[in-house]
């Protein structure tokens, strides 16, 4: 426990990422198992204890410590955990001795129940010092707060070990905490974790900008760019998971998805909800036949969802690629013979379910520009281009995939800091400052800021904003509070002009949050360079 | 326990701006110039320049000339010995054991004694005298740490993690953002007690202050100027400089520093991040909750009043004590860097 205070303790201190990366790494390197799992799986927020919530800590400590004084102390510090941590009457005598191991601590933690937590807990913050009971509540109600994301995690364990990220991701969906054949593969040269009885989340393939690019209709394929969310769909052996950009299982959100394939695979597409609102009614032309991303925005982020709802708002795949088929791994073939693939697989699927997302007949760069300007719709986002010959590979390679977005301009920025509003707002946190990476994210790149808006969500998208803002506080200046940057704002603004005034030397002009985008995490946003082609001064 | 009588003292006035003593005109640390002030210590929210007439312990004037250059009438006040007020009001200092010079101040006046304390604390500090226990009817005490989380380290392990620190970074240095007049000066003698005499660099705005303590006899070792010189000249070092230093353009000069700062309020991990702070250093001159609670409990007073800090949860503290309490609600009085 000793060893996972300490790294809590230097994590919340740390500021840049390549410190925090390596903190991480020197950790898991040199810590044993099964506890560096344990880190690991609380550092990626895979942990719950459900007998130990944070009301639970509050009633241990109004037994001990006056309500009034507990309440003054909590508003001060603003965290219930480390409130406790530092309120918590250490037993008299000397500093503790026998300081459980973290195993120790999940052991424990795993026995409590409702009716023991009361008990068992205080005996185990007895054995602990402020940091170590600080580390415990923290590691106890999986909620870390100390600005590492999972992904942040992944990547220092890949670090750590010298094994590619991809890989880690790759198998991190097949393994549970505290993951021994994920260590032993990667810090003993093992057998990697086995991928072929669970459906695992592969990587996406995805799309650079196209900016000033210009390409030839001859080597690559061109898609309307749908406004809905990326997911995957994966089966195997009987089991069926929807997977969200960012590898989230969201299976129990489309339950209907879940149930629409039957035969090992793994697909690539757009999910979104019937309409007409992008294209127009389903028809040949367009394509058409969905609803706005808002309609779809409705049915995100639900645990359940009603039979009203799957019935006013049914989902469909619009489906872009094939990965795996039958067993088959078709990653490495080029796209266009994946595309028979898929094209082959249609009469397969339920055609309520799935459609195939349509190709842009363009004999030219200049009419697919032509076509792109005639798309009055305001709901298709775009056009994507896609090499012919382009295998599926994880991530963002040049030169394979573009995306090329319609007007007005839009960029995916990462929340930073809220502050409230005012007026009938000032309750709200309403003002949201956003900032781009200014550089590649995996190799230590650091936001900065780029705007600041206040406008352009719903009231229920406000509402949500302000929970979000809430519960993933990690700093405060008087009346604005930082986040734990996870959460992905895609901003529409008019133009975007260099600026002295801004560390990022860029200024926009009316950025309003556009969308947001829960869907794609937070090393996905974009980066300063990417604003930076934006300027047309 | 029985609640003791309410005292009267009508002829003492609190105010946002000070404590009134109304018989002799006089003003105790007062936010705004006035005829005749009472100075407990130095800090720059308690010692104004502008005033008529200062009373102040010798190190305390020092300090004030420092920083105001000499205005108006100087009074230099030893420590426990009477100084007549005029209209039967008594005053006498005694140490406080915040910084060099600073005192609390007991008024009395009818046969009642006020002890106003500035602000103070117990833990031993080799820059100044002890703080001494003043039997009284009225404690007005500060409360910057008057919540229970706020639990002061020793300072030997504090010092322990800034040497560990230097010693981690030969290629770097360590730069303590520490208060120019008090912490700095405790500081660079606690690193001298842990053993550690090689050069202390500082900060332009700390040199003329290190200075003035030395003239005063407190000795701190060899210290050299940060300014000007090359940068690899910083290596390996301590670097001491006022917190608001720490985020500014002056950092810039320092080789790959460890952003550290020597305050109490580091205990509270939030406000140490809000503060880009990578190595806190929980060192205080304030007293910690539980120093606040025993020297209530000691000093014993009819009625405590509070003057400044977190006074809602020492308020809370007396009530549930049986003991009388009031806040005064005084403005001026920062917290920020100690």
């Amino acid at each position: 426990m000793r060893a996972f205070a300490t790294l809590v303790d230097r994590l919340t201190y740390t500021r840049s990422r390549n410190a925090k990366l390596d903190l991480i790494a020197d950790y898991l390197r040199t810590t044993p198992d099964p506890d560096r799992g344990w880190a690991l799986a609380a550092l990626t927020g895979a942990l719950d204890f459900p007998a130990v919530k944070s009301s639970t800590i509050r009633n241990l400590l109004t037994e001990r410590v006056d309500p009034v004084l507990y309440t003054l102390s909590r508003d001060y510090v603003g965290d219930t955990a480390e409130t406790a941590s530092l309120l918590w009457p250490a037993p008299e005598g000397e500093a503790p001795t026998d300081e459980p191991s973290l195993s120790e601590v999940v052991d424990l933690l795993r026995a409590m129940t409702r009716g023991s937590v009361m008990t068992e807990l205080p005996k185990l913050l007895d054995r602990l010092d402020a940091d170590g009971r600080y580390a415990l509540l923290k590691f106890a109600t999986g909620a870390m707060r100390i600005g590492v994301s999972a992904r942040l995690a992944r990547v220092a364990f890949a670090q750590s070990f010298d094994v590619p990220v991809d890989e880690v991701e790759e198998y991190w969906h097949g393994v549970e905490p505290p993951y021994p054949t994920l260590f032993a593969w990667a810090a003993d040269g093992a057998e990697p974790p086995r991928t072929d009885l669970v459906p695992l989340f592969r990587p996406f393939m995805l799309a650079h900008p196209l900016d000033e690019t210009v390409v030839t209709m001859d080597d690559y394929a061109a898609e309307w760019k749908w406004d809905g969310i990326r997911v995957q769909l994966v089966h195997v052996n009987g089991e069926t998971r929807v997977y969200s950009r960012s590898g989230d299982d969201i299976s129990a959100t489309f339950p209907e998805m879940a149930e629409a394939l039957d035969f090992p695979a793994v697909l690539d597409g757009e999910l979104l909800v019937r309409g007409a609102h992008q294209g127009g009614p389903k028809n040949e032309k367009t394509q058409g036949g969905a609803a706005s991303f808002n309609a779809l925005q409705q049915r995100l982020g639900r645990k359940t969802v009603s039979k009203k709802m799957l019935k006013e708002a049914p989902a469909f795949i619009r489906l872009y690629d094939v990965l795996l088929r039958d067993g088959e791994d078709l990653r490495e073939l080029g796209w266009a013979q994946r595309r028979e693939h898929l094209e082959l697989l249609m009469d397969r699927l339920d055609p309520e379910r799935f459609d195939l997302s349509r190709l842009i007949e363009a004999g030219s760069f200049e009419d697919l520009a032509a076509i792109r300007e005639g798309a009055r719709d305001d709901a298709i986002e775009g056009v994507m281009l896609k090499r012919r010959d382009s295998p599926y590979i994880a991530g963002r390679k040049v030169g394979l995939w573009y995306k090329w977005k319609r007007d007005p301009l839009l960029i995916d920025c990462v929340l930073m800091y809220a502050q409230r509003g005012s007026g009938k707002r000032s309750s709200f946190y309403s003002d949201f400052t956003f900032g781009c990476w200014d550089g590649d994210p995996d190799k230590g790149a650091e936001l900065l800021p780029v705007g600041k808006a206040y406008f352009g969500f719903t009231d229920d998208e406000l509402k949500w904003l302000d929970r979000h803002v809430r519960q993933n506080t990690i700093n405060r200046f008087g009346p604005v509070r930082e986040t734990d940057k996870s959460l992905v704002l895609e901003v529409a603004f008019d133009s975007v002009h260099e600026s002295k005034r801004h560390k990022s030397g860029l200024a926009m002009r009316f950025p309003r949050i556009n969308r947001i985008r829960q869907d794609k995490p937070a090393h996905e946003a974009d980066r300063i360079e990417s604003l930076k082609a934006l300027v047309r001064d | 326990m029985p609640i003791k009588p309410a005292p009267d003292f009508s002829w003492l006035k609190p105010d946002p701006h000070g404590i009134f003593v109304e018989p002799c005109n006089a003003w105790i640390d007062p936010s705004k110039p006035v005829e005749t002030a009472l100075v407990t210590h130095g800090h720059a929210d308690h010692a104004r320049g502008g005033h008529g007439a200062v009373f102040a312990t010798r190190e305390t004037l020092a300090i004030m000339n420092l920083r105001y250059g000499g205005a108006g009438r100087e009074v230099t006040v030893p420590m426990r010995e009477p100084v007549e007020l005029g209209c039967g009001v008594t005053a006498t200092y005694f140490p406080a054991g915040h910084v060099l010079g600073s005192a609390q101040i007991l008024l009395e006046h009818a046969g009642e004694r006020v002890v106003v304390t500035g602000d103070y604390k117990r833990r031993p500090d080799p820059t100044c005298e002890p703080f001494e226990v003043v039997p009284c009817d009225i404690f007005i005490t500060e409360a910057t740490f008057g919540l229970p989380v706020f639990k002061h380290p020793p300072i030997a392990g504090e010092m322990r993690k800034l040497l560990d620190a230097r010693e981690q970074r030969p290629e770097g240095c360590v730069a303590v953002g520490a208060y120019a007049l008090g912490k700095a000066q405790r500081v660079i003698c606690e690193l001298r007690r842990a053993g550690y005499h090689d050069p202390i660099y500082l900060h332009g705005a700390l040199e003329k202050m290190c200075g003035l303590y030395e003239e005063l006899g407190v000795p701190l070792g060899e210290l050299r100027s940060a300014t000007g010189i090359r940068k690899d000249e910083l290596k390996g070092e301590i670097v001491l400089c006022p917190p608001s230093a720490l985020n500014d353009r002056w950092s810039r000069r320092l080789p790959d520093p460890v952003t550290a700062m020597a305050s109490g309020w580091m205990r509270v991990r939030q406000r140490a991040r809000q503060r880009n702070v990578e190595l806190p250093l929980v060192i205080s001159d304030h007293c910690d909750w539980d120093e606040l609670t025993q020297t209530i409990r000691e000093v014993d007073p009819a009625e405590t009043w509070v003057t400044h800090g977190r006074e809602e949860a020492l308020l809370r503290w007396c009530q549930l004590n049986q003991r009388r309490a009031r806040a005064l609600a005084m403005v001026g009085y920062e917290d920020e860097d100690d």
